[in-house]
């Protein structure tokens, strides 16, 4: 758990973490269930109040730092990651949220969100994934699907949509996880777990949006679909799934893909297990693969490493100049290099 | 010329009050080095100097074309000078492309100095020359010296081990050497400089030296000049000095606002000409409570530097127009947000890429405009490189009290441009005071203080100031969304009237010279020097002259109606079309006149001068004089 001045004696509800803004999302919004986790979840983290910081974008999931009664900031399309960096490079103790969605984090602030996972920046990254503009009314996003038609693609979409975690893997991310909104349980685990990670954490949420992209999820949350539409990765582990458990993935060594097949069948794939915190990227990458049709949609943590954090070793360095030379002083910063004194004549 | 012994020069020294050097090269040739040093020691030995870095944005053009010619050009002086001079007395050119290029800066008579071992057929022909103009009578309005350093460093350097290719990198040496015999410079000093500043790599040190010194040699030797030269001292004001450019001064200003403050700041920039070296030197001074974040984009530098501040510390970014251009949205959520934000913007020549090397005063509207809808900020500008500390403390002192966005304007004769900078006292330096509020009873995000309007700068970690603040518009006072026609025409008048406000604590407009009479000069920037100088020596003529260089352009100084009216006539030389002629108009109904130029050189002196003759016409000032 990264160090966060605690909450000490102090016991919270989640009414204490509950502003007295009006939640002005659509009825039935799947933003609703992941705000509640949030406020239920953060008395048990056990860090102060006042340490707590929300920052978000623009976007119908922006408008989260309104709700919660935390320090917050809602800011500029896309810059969230920014600053966010920013206020830990001031204050690395605070425990920073970024909210944000597919729009906001891959479209106009793309750049930001793999920077601050590359450079492992210690903050919390929540990106609510509906594949489609929302709050500008129904535009195709970043992570919509070929062929989805929305109100500036009535044809489909032509384009192929990122898949956040593999976008995240690709950036060297520490932990990269993804939730669905109603599976309430296991996003509340997600969350917990990226809050006692010590580094850059993304976590994509599947959030359906009811009013432009209703059902976008549906096979992953239906009860007669589910078990067979989603992998639930699991720490050591292998890739099973299905109502019986009777179905897995397994690596085609000549391919270097996964393949779908039954438990116990040889089909010339090996097993593997999914290990969070293996070294190369690799199969994690495989499995953030877009998910295709005939394969399960992975849901857990694909990846969990340790790498130094951002801010801590960029400000170390500023401690080490000091303990070495001392704490830099207004006469010396000004009485420096070649100098020359004129007397009154 | 008579030579006073066997391979001796006439030894003759004469004293001139001030000289205008300029040295050419290829960008590889060490001319900014060459320059620097130069500027060093005679800073060092009392003259008072101005500086001009004139290079291009290529780092290493082909060599021997023009376009990869780099220029720098030094006056130093025994009298206060304010430019590095309209034209060169002495110029140092080190191939055929420099002299090409650089020949028109040197006045008629004027020393020219030529590396003619460099005149070769194939940089004759890079260059464009048919001929070589030593060999025909085309340099004859020039004292024309030609020296063959490409020999001269060849025969000094020989058993140095060097490469040929690193053996001609020397002769840059041996100019300065050359150049420190001509002006009787402390030589033994420099060599000391050459050793420390090539201390990692003690074999070129040696070489650099024994070129320097070479180059000294050649001057005792050689029968080609007629003259040394002696500038005496100036006769500075009294006190401790040291010799910067205005990047320099500018990130020392910031690194000392942060002590001032006692508050961490954080500086938050992406690499950009002209204004990158102020975040070199901020990384490198690591021990003072200043933190440097080498963003990925522009625009996570600004809103890197707002989260900063959102912190609790004071958030700075840095840029150059085109940077400045991608940054406003985050300086739009500064003023909404009302949180305290500096942003520095070195101009140069645009639009867009523009000329990334040469300045141009182009910014001032998009430093006061340059965002959707009213979005004001606080704009200010240095008048000299060492100014820019003052004005990088004032800077962080405005955003500070006032919780707004603070730009502070520099560019690109500023930033690179040097003069000797008396250094403050250190107990002259008032602290910053930013006055975070600690008593949560009372707080609200958007109470404002009645004297300026600033509404709480409350950082994250206070218990029972939790809160959220936004780009969406605000009830004033609760800091709740708001979508009230009413609040918002309100909130529209309080950030309007908060900038307006910091009027109240300025000082009165300073001019010089004449309090009132036939001509005011107005400017705002780097173009201090030429209005200056232009200014005495306007004076010198017998007319009744001012000049006010504007540190403060949004909001301006209250006075600044009643100085303008002073004056007959007023004329406003900028580097753009006349942008602050425009603001000054709209604010005074008067009819200013502008002198403008957008070609990416500086003023000269002479064309301030002309100008002003021109609108105040020569009889005027007999009219006086009788
Ligand atoms: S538009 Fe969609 S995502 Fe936005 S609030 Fe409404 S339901 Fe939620």
């Amino acid at each position: 758990m990264s160090a966060v001045p605690g909450a000490g004696e102090r016991r919270y509800t989640k009414k204490d973490f509950t502003s007295d803004q009006d939640v002005r999302w659509c009825p039935g919004c799947g933003d609703y269930a992941i705000l509640a986790q949030l406020q239920k979840l953060m008395p048990d983290l056990g860090i102060a109040k006042e340490n707590i910081v929300f920052i978000s974008g623009i976007g119908c999931s922006s408008r989260f730092p309104y709700y919660m009664d935390t320090y917050g900031f809602h800011t500029i399309h896309g810059r969230a990651p920014a600053i966010a960096t920013g206020l830990k490079l001031a204050r690395p103790e605070l425990s920073v949220w970024v909210v944000t969605g597919d729009g906001d984090a891959l479209s106009i602030g793309g750049n930001h969100l793999i920077h601050a996972l590359r450079r492992n920046v210690d903050v919390k990254i929540l990106l609510f994934n509906n594949k489609v503009y929302g709050l500008t009314k129904g535009q195709y996003s970043p992570t919509s699907d070929v062929g989805q038609r929305t109100k500036s693609s009535p044809s489909g979409v032509v384009s192929p949509p990122f898949s956040p975690p593999a976008l995240a893997l690709g950036s060297s991310a520490t932990f990269v996880a993804r939730a669905v909104d109603t599976e309430v349980q296991h996003l509340q685990q997600m969350i917990r777990r990226m809050a006692e990670h010590p580094g850059a954490a993304l976590l994509e949420i599947y959030q359906n949006c009811p009013v432009f992209n209703d059902g976008a999820f549906a096979p992953l949350k239906d009860r007669d679909t589910k078990q067979d539409e989603v992998l639930m990765l699991e720490d050591g582990e292998k890739l099973v799934y299905g109502r019986e458990r009777e179905k897995i993935l397994k690596l085609d060594p000549d391919r270097l893909v996964l393949v779908p097949g039954r438990v116990g069948d040889e089909n010339g794939a090996i097993e593997i297990v999914h290990r969070e915190d293996a070294e190369s990227t690799m199969l994690a990458a495989l499995l953030s693969e877009h998910p295709r049709p005939g394969f399960p949609t992975p849901i857990g943590v694909f990846r969990s490493v340790e790498r130094p954090v951002f801010e801590r070793e960029t400000l170390a360095q500023g401690e080490a100049a000091v303990a070495a030379g001392g704490a830099g002083q207004l006469e010396e910063l000004i009485y420096a290099g070649d100098r020359w004194r004129v007397s009154s004549s | 010329m008579s030579s006073t012994g066997p391979g001796a020069n006439s030894g003759k020294i004469e004293e001139v009050e001030s000289i205008v050097i300029r040295f050419a090269g290829d960008s590889g040739d060490g001319m900014q080095l060459t320059g620097t040093e130069l500027t060093r020691a005679v800073a060092l030995s009392g003259n008072d100097i101005a500086t001009f870095p004139d290079f291009p944005a290529e780092i290493r053009a082909p060599a021997g074309t023009t376009y990869g010619v780099s220029g720098f050009q030094l006056q130093f002086s025994s009298s206060e000078i304010f430019t590095p001079g309209d034209a060169a007395g002495v110029l140092i050119t080190m191939n055929p492309a420099a002299l090409r290029t650089n020949l028109s800066t040197l006045e008629p008579g004027g020393l020219l100095i030529v590396d003619s071992g460099a005149f070769k057929k194939r940089n004759l022909q890079l260059s464009g020359y048919e001929v070589s103009p030593l060999e025909d009578d085309s340099l004859s309005g020039y004292q024309l010296i030609p020296v063959d350093m490409t020999r001269a460093v060849t025969v000094a350097l020989k058993g140095s081990g060097l490469s040929p290719g690193d053996v001609q990198r020397c002769r840059n040496f041996f100019a300065l050497g050359l150049v420190f015999w001509l002006y009787g410079r402390d030589e033994k000093r420099e060599v000391e400089s050459i050793r420390a500043k090539f201390r990692a790599r003690p074999e070129v040190a040696e070489a650099n030296v024994k070129a320097f010194k070479a180059g000294h040699a050649y001057g005792e030797t050689t029968e080609a000049f007629k003259s040394r030269y002696h500038v005496p001292a100036a006769d500075l004001e009294p006190g401790e000095y040291r010799n910067v450019t205005g990047n320099e001064a500018l990130a020392t200003g910031l690194v000392a606002a942060a002590l001032l403050a006692d508050r961490r700041m954080v500086y938050a920039s992406y690499p950009i000409t002209p204004a990158s070296d102020i975040l070199h030197y901020l990384a490198a001074h690591q021990r003072y409570p200043v933190t440097t974040f080498q963003a990925e984009d522009e625009i996570a530098a600004v809103t890197a530097a707002i989260g900063a501040s959102f912190g609790g510390a004071i958030g700075v970014t840095g840029t150059s127009g085109p940077g400045f251009a991608l940054k406003q949205e985050g300086v739009g959520l500064a003023v909404m947000a009302e949180l305290p934000l500096v942003l520095i913007d070195v101009q140069r020549g645009g639009p867009s890429t523009g000329l990334p090397t040469k300045p141009e005063q182009g910014d001032l509207l998009q430093a006061i405009f340059g965002r959707n809808s009213e979005s004001p900020v606080a704009v200010i500008a240095p008048a000299r490189p060492s100014e820019c500390f003052d004005m990088a403390i004032e800077a962080v002192r405005l955003a500070t009290q006032h919780m707004c966005p603070v730009v502070l304007l520099s560019d690109n004769t500023l930033a690179n441009g040097a003069e000797p900078w008396r250094l403050p006292e250190i107990s002259d330096l008032a602290p910053i005071e930013p006055g975070f509020r600690t008593d949560a009873e009372t707080f609200a995000p958007y109470l404002r203080d009645p004297d300026t309007l600033a509404r709480p700068w409350a950082p994250p970690g206070t218990p029972g100031f939790e809160h959220r603040i936004g780009g969406l518009e605000k009830q004033d006072v609760t800091g709740d969304v708001s979508y009230d026609p009413a609040n918002h025409g309100h909130m529209n008048a309080m950030r309007a009237a908060k900038i307006a406000k910091i009027a109240d604590r300025l000082p009165p407009v300073d001019v010089y010279g004449d309090a009132e009479g036939d001509l005011l000069l107005v400017g705002f920037g780097g173009t201090y020097g030429a209005l200056r100088q232009a200014a005495q020596s306007l004076r010198g003529e017998g007319h009744r002259v001012g000049h006010a260089q504007l540190r403060y352009l949004n909001p301006l100084q209250s006075d600044i109606d009643e100085v303008l009216r002073r004056y007959r006539r007023v004329l406003i030389p900028e580097l753009n079309p006349g942008q602050l002629r425009m603001l000054l108009r709209a604010r005074t109904l008067l009819d200013l006149e502008g002198l403008n130029k957008v070609d990416g050189t500086p003023f000269m002196v002479r064309e301030v001068v002309e100008a002003a003759r021109r609108l105040i016409g020569p009889a005027a000032a007999k009219e006086l004089r009788a």
